[in-house]
């Protein structure tokens, strides 16, 4: 396969055309807009918690992307829900980059990985803990400190 | 006397002076779509750095021996190129920057924060770099003056008649246009708003980064106060650029930066400034760079900056024809005649990310996102473009390269 071929494999495709989670949430547990200042784009995460207020019950995302933000931001709603919100919090980013399976140059990662540092701020902001350095560019003008 | 028509530039000869040419990329040749952003840089830009480093080379000004002479020399004979593309009345009045950036920068510092206040009114326009906007933004803010635009129609030129509305609503200080717009391709009527600014009591801060590198320039015909350059977009090296400013207000102006070179003397109590421009250029200055933005201005206006605005229209009107047979696509900005070599443009559900990544894979360059002009991007009422533009190098071989992979992009992504 040519590395154009992956980039653009089926599977990004499919969640491209058709984004799971897509859509928004009536007043989510968790909730956070993120923007990529390389282009523009902004995704906004909705996070609805199961009673015991750990389980991720439904994640839903809105926004305007590329197809490797969009898919990205897809796949990760399948990658966390069911999960808790601690773990999630502190999931490697390896794990979302590993489903999404594809050589990504710098700017293109930072378009795949949109989704889950706005999920990661969401998450901190509504448990009152502090975004880990790694994350610290993605919490924009939030105040977060 | 007779009119001799000056021979049309050969763009494929001329392609030969840029080694980067001669690369494939992804097993293709380059076709370079991007000079908006940055300009490739020819053989005679190369080997005059190269050869000014490796025989004239020292720091500037303060040295007595020959060889600190030589290399002092050099930079001034590359401010006095400098002026003279611009036509400024004397090189004084041309202060080596950083950037066009930085250019902007100084204006909005060390005119801006002492001359503005509050009922006072800084006016940019909606099209404007974020370089010429947020400086602005940020100065009246520090200031208390109020920061105001010119809009656009939907053809992206300005809306002149909204100016009589900005006159009404307080003292206009500063009118800060960009000459040519680096994401619609717009060539703004700077000669009015200048003229307007004057009647207003405003100065004229014109950012020709864009501009400089495609038209004959001409401050004392455009009526501006300030004009911002760039190095890097002319063929030169980037870390360099220039600002021309009228020189009573230079002269009026506090320095922007403080330190060596730019002091007359200093005492434990006081410090006196040099005269200018050196008032206006502490530390060491970018020296190598700064002679090959001369090597870069010899080798434009060596090709004639009439014979590359021609070319460049030629590009565009081909450019905007192509694009046209691309279903879906939407090209903004104003028709090929009111417009420099750029095209900016929108596929109906594609984004520009995704057309470039395509693109790449075809060996064409192009930039995508938002051209650091956010407020015309919310205008347009999108998030981002994918821009094509074009020099002296392109050809019309990579336009036509431009819309065989747009129709491929079609085909993954459509
Ligand atoms: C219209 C315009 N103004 C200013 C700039 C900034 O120039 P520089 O890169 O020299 O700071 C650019 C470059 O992107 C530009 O296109």
């Amino acid at each position: 396969m040519s590395e154009f071929d992956q980039l653009y494999r089926e599977v990004i495709l499919d969640h491209y055309r058709n984004p799971r989670g897509h859509g928004e949430l009536d007043r989510p547990d968790a909730e956070a807009e993120g923007q990529n200042p390389l282009c523009g784009d902004e995704v906004t995460i909705y996070v609805r918690l199961a009673p015991d207020g750990e389980t991720i019950d439904e994640v839903k995302f809105s926004g305007r992307g590329c197809a490797i933000s969009q898919a990205a931001t897809s796949m990760l709603t399948e990658l966390v829900t069911g999960r808790t919100a601690t773990e999630v919090a502190t999931l490697p980013k390896d794990e979302l980059l590993e489903e999404i399976g594809i050589p990504l140059t710098p700017v293109r990662l930072k378009c795949a990985l949109l989704g889950l540092g706005t999920l990661k701020v969401a998450l901190h902001k509504a448990k009152g803990t502090p975004l880990p350095e790694e994350w610290a560019g993605m919490a924009g003008d939030l105040d977060l400190r | 006397m007779a009119v001799t028509a000056k021979p049309k530039l050969d763009a494929h000869r001329l392609r030969a002076d840029f080694p980067v040419f001669e690369q494939l990329f992804h097993g293709k040749p380059l076709s370079y779509l991007d000079s908006a952003s940055s300009a490739q840089k020819p053989r005679q830009v190369l080997d005059t750095m190269h050869e000014f480093y490796a025989t004239s080379y020292a720091n500037v000004h303060r040295g007595v021996y020959g060889l600190a002479e030589r290399s002092t020399e050099r930079f001034e004979a590359a401010r006095e190129t400098v002026r003279a593309l611009v036509n400024a009345p004397s090189s004084r009045e041309v202060i080596f920057t950083r950037s066009a950036t930085e250019a902007l920068n100084l204006v909005a510092y060390a005119w801006g924060l002492d001359n503005l206040g509050p009922g006072d009114l800084v006016v940019v326009t909606e099209l404007e770099h974020h370089s010429n906007f947020v400086p602005w933004q940020y100065v009246a803010k520090r200031t208390g003056a109020a920061f105001r635009h010119i809009p656009i129609d939907d053809a992206g030129e300005l809306q002149l008649d909204a100016l009589d509305g900005l006159a009404a609503e307080g003292r206009v200080k500063v009118v800060a246009n960009n000459l040519v717009s680096n994401s619609l391709g717009t060539i703004n009527p700077v000669e009015e708003l200048a003229a307007w600014a004057h009647e207003q009591g405003a100065i004229m801060v014109v950012d020709a980064a864009q501009a400089a590198p495609h038209r004959a320039l001409d401050v004392q015909a455009l009526g501006c106060d300030f004009l911002a350059l760039s190095s890097h977009k002319l063929c030169g090296p980037t870390g360099a650029g220039a600002l021309w400013g009228r020189r009573d207000l230079l002269e009026q102006m506090s320095p922007f930066n403080l330190g060596g070179e730019m002091i007359r003397s200093v005492a434990l109590d006081r410090t006196s400034w040099n005269e200018l421009p050196y008032k206006f250029e502490a530390g060491t200055p970018a020296i190598g760079e700064a002679v090959g933005f001369g090597a870069a201005i010899d080798y434009v206006t060596g090709i004639g900056l009439e014979a590359i605005e021609e070319h460049e229209h030629m590009l565009v009107a081909h450019a905007l024809e192509r694009l046209a047979e691309i279903p879906g696509l939407r090209a903004f900005g104003p028709p090929p005649e009111r417009r420099a070599g750029i095209v900016s443009f929108d596929i109906e559900g594609i984004h520009p990310h995704d057309v470039a990544q395509v693109l790449d894979w075809e060996g064409v360059a192009v930039r995508a996102g938002h051209h650091c002009t956010q407020p015309l991007m919310t205008r347009l009422g999108v998030a981002a473009t994918t821009r094509a533009s074009f020099y002296l190098y392109t050809v019309p071989e990579e336009i036509d390269r431009l819309v065989e992979g747009l129709h491929r992009v079609k085909k993954v992504l459509g």
